[in-house]
């Protein structure tokens, strides 16, 4: 057994429903109990799509158990494909039905149905959703094509398969498009998008493209991998999120079809913007980067060389995936967390200090809960992070979404900043009107209210969370003197955690046990050394 | 087997209060959560407890989908997820859920009482949890009070979880020392409800416990002199298991809007020997006020039909409100258990043209439900985007369960909830 208390991946067979819901008419038989269903919110309600996910449960009750529930998965498989007439159905099991072993997907099998039958069979207590959302992909692309023969192809005009983009990946939709825009605007052609949109005469396509882009690793390694076996197709691995990695995914490719690509319309904002003078500020700030293996790689790597930030912490809850975040970590010089242990990251995190936090929708909630601004980069993520604009993360288009939504809490903060500097000045105090609404009003004490009530929730919470950093001290036996800790307070509130703890520091390696002004800048000396 | 077939073979008519009443049951795909939800509403309820899942991924997933927003909060429920290793008996369950209980101790020392909530798989492997809740308790002598009930979705709906879990308390209330009368009010209340009511009933002159109560270890002494005001529908094991420690049931409708409220109160000041003039004179200002707002907010409601997909077994008594009290005509109410022990005071009083429908084939419910055109359809959020997508003005149902809704003053809350969408689509021109 595990203690849990949240999770970044749901179980398996969640992965593939995202699978079953991304293509369109196919349809998946589910035999799980009463309750399962709740996984269809994933879809209606992140993602808000306008229709039910394409998944029939068994919904098996305990009466049932003494009975005969594989006749409940064959009745439910015979109604489903009567009812939705799909093209191919999967069958597959939830955690609890697992422990029956029905083996939904022979019985199915059993039904000599017209329709291809795709039993998926994910391990629901070893394995979680991104293996399977990649092992449903996989059987059922195998599933129709393990027959066919490697069909001929036109070297002159050469196409590719964008293949992993599906429901509840991070910005699949329009990533998907974006890509297909830069394939466009290179020439090349876009054969099949899959599972996002794909129809099973779709998939019998694959084969026709000399190429495989792997845009979701996650999703789409094991099928590249069988694709390439099967039909000789070479594997696109780099992903393009970021200015460089759009470009050495075009170098990929281009040595991949064998042909010289056409420069693309270099529009991409960031190299400029990253350049502009108001940029500065960026220089070294320290961010933590958790996600999904692909992303947090990506992410660590346009922040290092594309917006100078800092990594102070890199890491993944993908351990399958973790190889290239060791890899990177090391040449980047930090320790690779690989956990599933949110717990666990919340602690790396507070014990970093970082000014930035670029992670999941967990790492927003523990950002939130420290006071650090955070961007969400990948999945799990919740309803916000699905915007009704074109928000693309990959190709041009998104590396200056992400020079946006990265600088953007930063920006944030820095405001929070300006705010508390003004606010000792005589005339923006917490006591009097500020200069610009007039003067007639002498002393209202409204106006504070006024001035706390612009910060951000985040950043109220920070503004509580760092009243008094050095009252929190972790260490009894060392003091603050009043002149110390008044010092402390024009530190800038987003580094003021930070200071204090890393006076703290010196001043026990020191043996002092009392922290004077002094011994704050012996240790501002002390660490910029 | 054809769709039809199932359907005849699972439908009866049945008896219900009013001796004449078709209940349509079904079986199928049933869109409901299970009762390991419940969790969510409890825990907040009672803040002294922790609740620990003896389940799957798939119920830590369940749990903080249906959760989302309290990750803010620490938890006071984890999951001990099952693995490989658990189920090939190369370890122990009941060591390793030891062990579990002691990591959870070690990081959340103030503890003092434990829930072992079963799960489907926990139920289907015969995992013991009262074994364990009575080994862990004799372990942690004083310290800690283990606990045990069933969430799993193969025995519970949605809200029958907090019908566990108060069953389990309801064994251990302490037996009343004396047979002074008193009122217990069963069922978990919003904190802002349940102080209106003590108000209420402080004025009426009637003795009331509340249980669950605001801490696991609050427990209201039960015995023959107890009088059971049940104020949730879907409590129907607790009122069982209270009943059969010598308390008595009241009967009455549950306390939604002010007819609902008036009656169930009604119930109580009887049972106690409260003149009709007192109980008119105590709650008349709240029911003049209450009136006065339901009767503005329930104006978009008035003439328009409403269906209700199964959820919480708040349907039958909501249907009432709507029907009595804001005007609405009833379609299908659907439920996903009838019990017509405790719903009979209410679905008495729906009208014969509704069809009451208990269990769910999701599918072919659909199916009616949209052939009847209904202008609004309370269901859960796994349908109402879909529901919305094709025209239907939908009410989420789980809203009904997480805010007060009880009550004189919640009454026309109450309303609002549902003409809400009614009013955001005749305002919308996109």
């Amino acid at each position: 057994m595990r203690l849990s208390l949240w999770t970044y991946e749901g179980p398996p067979h969640i992965g593939a429903m995202r699978i079953a819901s991304s293509l369109r008419n196919v349809h998946y038989v589910l035999h799980a109990p009463q309750g399962d269903t709740y996984a269809d919110l994933l879809f209606t309600m992140i993602e808000r799509q306008g229709r039910r996910p394409p998944v029939t449960y068994t919904t098996f009750q305990a009466r049932d158990l003494g009975a005969d529930t594989a006749e409940l998965v064959m009745d439910t498989v015979r109604d489903s494909v009567q009812r939705f007439q799909p093209e191919v159905l999967l069958v597959g099991e939830s955690c609890t039905a697992e422990l029956l072993q029905d083996q939904p997907g022979a019985l199915a099998s059993q039904l000599q149905l017209d329709i291809p039958i795709v039993p998926v069979e994910l391990p629901a207590y070893s394995r979680k959703e991104n293996w399977g959302a990649s092992e449903t992909f996989y059987q059922i692309v195998r599933s129709l094509l393990r027959n066919s023969e490697t069909p001929e192809r036109n070297a002159d005009a050469p196409a590719v398969n964008i293949l992993g983009p599906a429901d509840l990946c991070f910005r699949a939709r329009d990533n998907a498009l974006e890509i297909s825009r830069l394939l466009e605007s290179v020439g090349v052609r876009v054969n099949v998008v899959a599972p996002l949109g794909a129809t099973p005469a779709d998939l019998l396509n694959i084969p026709a493209a000399q190429a495989n882009i792997c845009l979701y690793p996650e999703v789409a390694s094991t099928v590249c991998r069988w694709l390439e076996r099967q039909f000789g197709q070479t594997t696109i691995h780099t992903v393009p999120l970021g200015v460089s990695a759009t470009q050495q995914f075009l170098a990929e490719l281009g040595e991949a079809l064998g042909i010289t690509l056409p420069e693309p319309p270099t529009d991409s904002r960031l190299p400029w913007y990253s350049r502009s003078v108001d940029s500065t500020y960026l220089t070294g700030k320290e961010v933590f980067v958790f996600g999904d293996a692909t992303h947090a790689c990506a992410a660590a790597r346009i922040a290092t060389h594309e917006l100078g930030f800092k990594v102070v912490g890199l890491g993944t809850y993908a351990r399958e995936f973790a190889k290239p975040v060791r890899a990177l970590a090391e040449e980047l010089g930090v320790p690779a967390l690989v956990t599933d242990d949110y717990m666990e990251v919340e602690q790396a995190i507070a014990a970093a200090g970082p000014e930035l936090v670029l992670g999941t929708q967990m790492e927003r909630h523990i950002a939130k809960r420290l006071g650090i601004p955070c961007a969400v980069i990948c999945a799990p993520f919740h309803v916000e992070d699905c915007p009704a604009r074109y928000s693309p993360t990959m190709g041009h288009e998104g590396a200056n979404v992400l020079f946006d939504t990265w600088v953007h809490p930063l920006m944030m903060g820095l405001e929070e900043h300006l705010l508390g500097m003004f606010r000792g000045d005589f005339e923006f105090g917490n006591d009097v009107q500020p200069s610009h609404l007039g003067h007639g009003g002498g002393v209202s004490t409204d106006v504070g209210v006024t001035v706390e009530s612009l910060g951000t929730e985040a950043e109220q919470d920070a503004g509580r969370a760092e009243q008094d950093p050095a009252a929190a001290s972790a260490d009894d036996t060392i003091v603050w003197t009043d002149a110390a800790s008044a010092e402390l307070q024009r530190v800038p509130f987003f580094v003021r955690r930070k200071a204090a703890r890393n006076t703290e520091l010196y001043a026990q390696e020191q043996g002092i046990s009392r922290i004077e002004v002094e011994t704050l800048y012996d240790a501002k000396a002390h660490f910029a050394s | 087997m054809s769709s039809g077939a199932v359907e005849s073979a699972d439908s009866a008519t049945t008896v219900a209060g009013d001796e004449s009443r078709f209940i349509l049951r079904e079986r199928g795909q049933r869109e409901v959560f299970c009762g390991l939800t419940s969790i969510v509403w409890l825990h907040r309820k009672m803040q002294d407890a922790f609740f620990l899942v003896v389940g799957s991924r798939t119920c830590a997933h369940l749990l903080q989908s249906a959760a989302g927003v309290m990750i803010f909060a620490e938890p006071r429920f984890a999951t001990a997820i099952l693995d490989d290793r658990d189920l090939s008996g190369m370890a122990d369950c009941h060591d390793e859920l030891d062990r579990m209980v002691h990591e959870l101790l070690s990081r959340r020392a103030d503890i003092r009482t434990l829930f072992l909530v079963g799960s489907c798989p926990s139920e289907v492997i015969k995992l013991d949890l009262d074994v364990a809740a009575k080994r862990l308790t004799s372990h942690y002598e004083g310290r800690l009070n283990v606990l045990n009930f069933s969430g799993s979705g193969i025995e519970t709906t949605f809200t029958q979880g907090e019908d566990e879990c108060l069953k389990t308390l309801a064994a251990g209330l302490p037996e009343a020392a004396t047979d002074e009368s008193r009122l217990m009010v069963v069922g978990a209340l919003a904190d802002v409800v349940e102080d209106q009511f003590t108000r209420l009933f402080a004025e009426l002159g009637i003795t009331v416990d509340f249980f669950p109560g605001r801490s696991a270890t609050d427990l209201p002494p039960i015995g023959p002199a107890t009088k059971l005001l049940m104020a949730q529908p879907f409590l129907g094991a607790t009122m069982r298991t209270l009943h059969d420690r010598g308390a008595q049931v009241l009967t009455a409708p549950f306390p939604f809007g002010v007819q609902g409220t008036y009656d169930w109160l009604q119930a109580a000041a009887r049972a106690f020997a409260v003149s009709e003039d007192r109980l008119e004179q105590v709650t008349q200002s709240a029911r003049e006020r209450a009136s006065a707002a339901v009767a503005t907010a329930a104006q978009p409601l008035r003439g328009k039909s409403v269906s209700f997909m199964p959820d919480s077994q708040l349907e039958i008594p909501l249907a009432r409100f709507l029907f009595e009290e804001c005007g609405m005509q009833l379609q299908e109410i659907g439920t996903p258990h009838f019990d017509k022990t405790l719903h009979a005071a209410d679905v008495e009083r729906l009208p014969e043209s509704c069809l009451v429908s208990e269990g769910q084939h999701v599918d072919r419910q659909l199916e009616r439900v949209l052939a009847s055109e209904p202008d609004l359809v309370v269901c859960g959020l796994g349908l109402a985007n879909p529901l919305e997508s094709q025209g239907v003005r939908t009410k989420w149902s789980i809203e009904l369960v997480f805010s007060p809704v009880h009550g004189f003053e919640q009454a026309a809350d109450l309303a609002r909830l549902f003409s809400r969408p009614l009013i955001r689509h005749a305002g919308l021109s996109v």
